[in-house]
């Protein structure tokens, strides 16, 4: 009997091919459009290379379509209000001077997981994993560390979805519409 | 009978005279009356007499002239007048009854010659027959000699009793002096003398076989007299003053191939042999005509049973050789047999000794996978994960080796992404060509599509040995890998003249090169590298990775990669400038262009199911339990881009309170502390299986430990988060028709 083979999980890390296809119909003499285009199709990449987005991001922006047209957005929005929140909550529990509660640490850090995971963070996704770790064998400084990790790729993703969304912004506005 | 005037007057008669005619009276009415005394007499004695009442007619006249005669006796004397009436009387009835038999005689007389006439005629047929009978007979004679001699000639298939019987039953039947048989020699230009009768052990004479007399007995198939002084006649001195006559016949040596399945054979076959009948000499014998028939007949029947004895001969030695060979081949057989199942049982060892520990590996990496590890981790299982998958497909081939050498190994067609599989190889080996400190470089022609058609496992084999080979084979320096599509006038390669490629609108031929700077090759070497039981001195150096079982591998993917190249249309070599400057492999192969760029790696069954899957579910009623709000609205959204109707709810508690027969699905995060709780609560409350929901798990983890909890507490199925659109719609679609996750 031939072994079984293991099919790897869809590309973690890798180029995503639905960023690359320039699927809609370019009007003639749309320079400025198309330029825009380039520009958000390259900026999309680089993300994804970096690792700072996964496939379930552009899974979120398959979601989004006329009935939802800032679905993206509003997920987002609300992954990094979430994200405040934990970050507070986890940074108040570590500050504890006494006995740190590690169980509500690590229900953060699981709650945390589980949202970069569904918004498709790949890098906090990974963070929260060592996160994770830390916790399990109670190294406060080790989850200090994880913390202001943490807190640093939050608003690195924050300012990248930003100029994400702004060249959306742009390219709605030039008449266009984003490719999927 | 004179009629006697008795009326006459009465003279005195001479005394002498009277006395004389009294006397002479007297004794005709004797024998007037005893004539038909007789006649009645012997009449009554024979049988056989038609004409009686002619006879009592004639009686009656022969007695009434008797009586007449007698009455006459009266008369001498002087008679009374009643004498003269019944003379009269008497003499009146005489008259008329000898008319009457005057004129019966008239029809009977003819009759009775005719009786002559006939009993002369029955004569003669009694003759006739008496002679015909004795014809007969003789035939009967003949054939029952013929048929003695068939018997006793026929009664053995063994040559030379049939022909020594023959000539004894001929000897003995026509009493013969001499009886020769004279066989052609092997030339056919002699006839020997075979068999004699008397003589026991006859001396080798030969005659040619063009003398006239023979020509002239075998031209016919009928007994020929011939002449005593012939040579084939003059087997002994002569006995006798008289040699007896001779006769000589001829004897069709019929072949098998003489027996034409539809014709009767015909005596178109030129070998014959001659027997020589001897009459006993100074006997006054002949030859019958019944005699010669016999002996035509007997030699045809020779012939015949010479034929039958010919055939079971040549049938007996086949049937021999048929049994030797029977048993060679029997014992071949067993040979391979053996060979085949020693085969089989070291494969089925080697077989599970090797597959187990790919097993292991291959099992324990993936469960491995599906922990959480750090990206360079991940990376690491992942590279792990391919490389056990591709020495799993080698291992696979290569000890299928019956179905390598069987030639029946199959492509496994699909398509797939040419550049990546390029780059996977050199990821592979990368890590053992930076051990050397060797370079690898590919250079992927920019022409060089990116899909391609083709067997990807095959393809990536291939390479990796010859990329492996390239590496084992250079201490230092570089591999360099190049791919591009190979040009129409390229494809006809001056280095490769046996291989004619031709290009078509479907096809492509990938064209690939791996150079690296390692100890060359002898070009005298170049035809040995890549045949079955080639050894290349050069490359079978002592500090090469191989001992003889290394080799052997060598050997094996060689195989596998002619194989492989062969199957694809293509065709490889190498190409060396000499020892010591490094070595080119080149291959070619045919490669489809694919039309559509997405990947089908999905096997053909998900594919499948995935043309059964819905695109969208209208009206279908879901509930979402979730207590990350992203992770909510995440699912939220994408169950309602497939159209359903969704609820959400963040804890059990609103979930038990919310829930109705007509939610269909009831997404539950079992991560959640009381996760299991709400869904058997929620089986509880809603008992009616075929229209309570169905309850789905939603987990970031896919271990064993939670299938098996989802699984007790009677869950639908278990999805691992996060989820694409493609996998909830499988999802659901699955959900709707089986009414479980399959």
């Amino acid at each position: 009997m031939p072994l079984h083979h293991y099919r790897p999980p869809p590309n973690h890390g890798g180029i995503t091919s639905t960023q690359q296809q320039q699927v809609t119909h370019q009007p003639p003499a749309m320079d400025v459009l198309s330029q825009s285009r380039r520009q958000l199709a390259d900026y999309t990449n680089s993300l994804h290379r970096d690792g700072f987005l996964d496939d379930q991001f552009s899974q979120l922006q398959q979601l989004q379509d006329e009935s939802s047209p800032d679905f993206v957005m509003e997920v987002v929005s609300l992954f990094f209000e979430d994200c405040q929140k934990l970050v507070t909550n986890m940074a108040r529990a570590l500050s504890e001077l006494q006995a740190v509660d590690f169980k509500q640490v690590d229900s953060s850090v699981h709650q945390l997981k589980g949202s970069s995971s569904s918004v498709g963070a790949a890098r906090i996704k990974n963070l929260c994993v060592a996160f994770k770790t830390c916790c399990d064998s109670q190294n406060r400084d080790g989850c200090m560390r994880c913390l202001q990790e943490v807190n640093r790729e939050c608003v690195l993703l924050k300012n990248k979805l930003q100029t994400l969304f702004r060249l959306e912004q742009q390219i709605i506005s030039a008449g266009g519409s984003i490719p999927m | 009978m004179e009629s006697c005037n008795c009326i006459e007057p009465q003279l005195p008669p001479d005394e002498l005279l009277s006395k004389y005619q009294y006397i002479s009276d007297f004794f005709i009415a004797l024998a007037y009356f005893s004539i038909p005394l007789e006649l009645i007499y012997f009449v009554k004695k024979s049988a056989v007499f038609p004409y009686r009442w002619v006879l009592v007619q004639f009686g009656a006249f022969i007695v009434l002239c008797g009586a007449t005669h007698l009455i006459n006796l009266w008369t001498f004397t002087i008679h009374s007048r009643t004498v003269a009436i019944v003379m009269t009387t008497a003499k009146i009835l005489t008259a008329v009854v000898s008319c009457a038999t005057a004129l019966m005689l008239v029809h009977i007389i003819p009759d009775l010659l005719s009786v002559k006439t006939r009993e002369l005629f029955l004569k003669n047929k009694a003759a006739e027959l008496d002679r015909e009978m004795g014809l007969i007979r003789t035939q009967e004679e003949t054939g029952r000699h013929v048929r003695m001699l068939t018997h006793e000639i026929r009664s053995t298939l063994d040559r030379h009793t049939i022909l020594k019987t023959t000539l004894v039953e001929l000897g003995r039947t026509l009493s013969l002096e001499e009886c020769a048989l004279w066989m052609p020699t092997r030339t056919g230009l002699e006839l020997q003398l075979a068999y004699t009768l008397r003589q026991q052990n006859p001396v080798g004479y030969t005659v040619p076989i063009h003398l006239p007399v023979i020509n002239q007995v075998f031209s016919s198939n009928r007994a020929v007299k011939i002449s005593p002084n012939s040579p084939v006649a003059r087997l002994r001195p002569l006995a006798g003053k008289y040699p007896g006559e001779v006769v000589a016949v001829r004897v069709p040596l019929l072949h098998l191939s003489n027996f034409q399945i539809n014709d009767w054979p015909e005596l178109s076959t030129k070998r014959y042999a001659l027997m020589v009948l001897m009459l006993p000499s100074d006997s006054a014998r002949q030859w019958h005509t019944y005699e010669l028939e016999l002996v035509e007949v007997v030699a045809d029947q020779v012939a015949v049973a010479l034929s039958h004895a010919a055939i079971l001969e040549e049938s007996m030695r086949a049937r021999d050789l048929l049994m030797e060979q029977n048993v060679a081949l029997d014992l071949a057989r067993r040979e391979a047999e053996t060979a085949i199942r020693a085969r089989n049982d070291f494969l089925a060892v080697m077989n599970h000794e090797m597959r187990t520990p790919m097993h292991a590996i291959i099992a324990l990496s993936s469960l491995l996978q599906e922990t959480e590890l750090t990206p360079e981790q991940r990376l690491m299982v992942e590279t792990i994960l391919k490389s056990s998958n591709l020495l799993a497909t080698l291992i696979n081939d290569v000890l299928d080796l019956s179905r390598l050498e069987d030639g029946s190994l199959q492509l496994d067609l699909g398509s797939f992404n040419l550049h990546s599989a390029f780059r996977e190889v050199i990821n592979l080996i990368r890590p053992i060509a930076s051990v050397k400190k060797l370079v690898v470089t590919l250079h992927l022609a920019p022409d060089l599509p990116e899909y391609a058609t083709g067997d990807e496992k095959r393809l990536m084999q291939t390479l990796l040995n010859v990329v492996g080979n390239a590496v084992k084979f250079s201490k230092e320096g570089s591999i360099s890998i190049t791919a591009f599509v190979a040009k129409a006038e390229s494809l006809r390669d001056p280095r490769a003249p046996d291989f004619f490629p031709v290009p078509s609108d479907n096809h492509f031929f990938l064209r690939v090169q791996v150079k690296d700077t390692g100890s060359g090759i002898n070009p005298q070497d170049y035809p040995k590298l890549f045949t079955k039981f080639a050894q290349s001195q050069s490359l079978a150096t002592k500090n090469s990775a191989g001992s003889g079982l290394g080799l052997a591998i060598c050997k094996r993917y060689h195989m596998l990669v002619i194989r492989f190249v062969n199957l694809m249309d293509g065709h490889i070599w190498l190409e060396s400038e000499g020892l010591g400057k490094g070595c080119t492999a080149i291959f070619m192969i045919k490669l489809g262009v694919t039309e559509c760029c997405t990947e089908s790696k999905l096997p053909a069954a998900t594919n499948a199911s995935m043309n059964h899957a819905q695109t969208a579910f209208p009206g279908l009623k879901v509930m979402v339990m979730d207590d990350n709000g992203v992770s909510r609205m995440v699912t939220k959204g994408l169950l309602v881009h497939l159209g359903c109707d969704v609820t959400t709810v963040s804890s059990g508690d609103e979930c038990l309170r919310l829930i109705s027969q007509d939610h269909h699905v009831v997404f539950i995060d079992v991560c959640m502390y009381d996760g299991y709780e709400v869904a058997l609560r929620v089986h509880e409350k809603l008992t009616k299986r075929h229209e309570r929901p169905l309850t789905v798990a939603l987990t970031a983890n896919s271990d064993k430990a939670t299938k098996d909890h989802c699984r007790r507490v009677g869950m639908n199925g278990v999805v691992l988060k996060p989820v694409s659109v493609d996998k909830m719609r499988t999802v659901l679609s699955d959900l709707l028709e089986h009414r479980n996750l399959v």
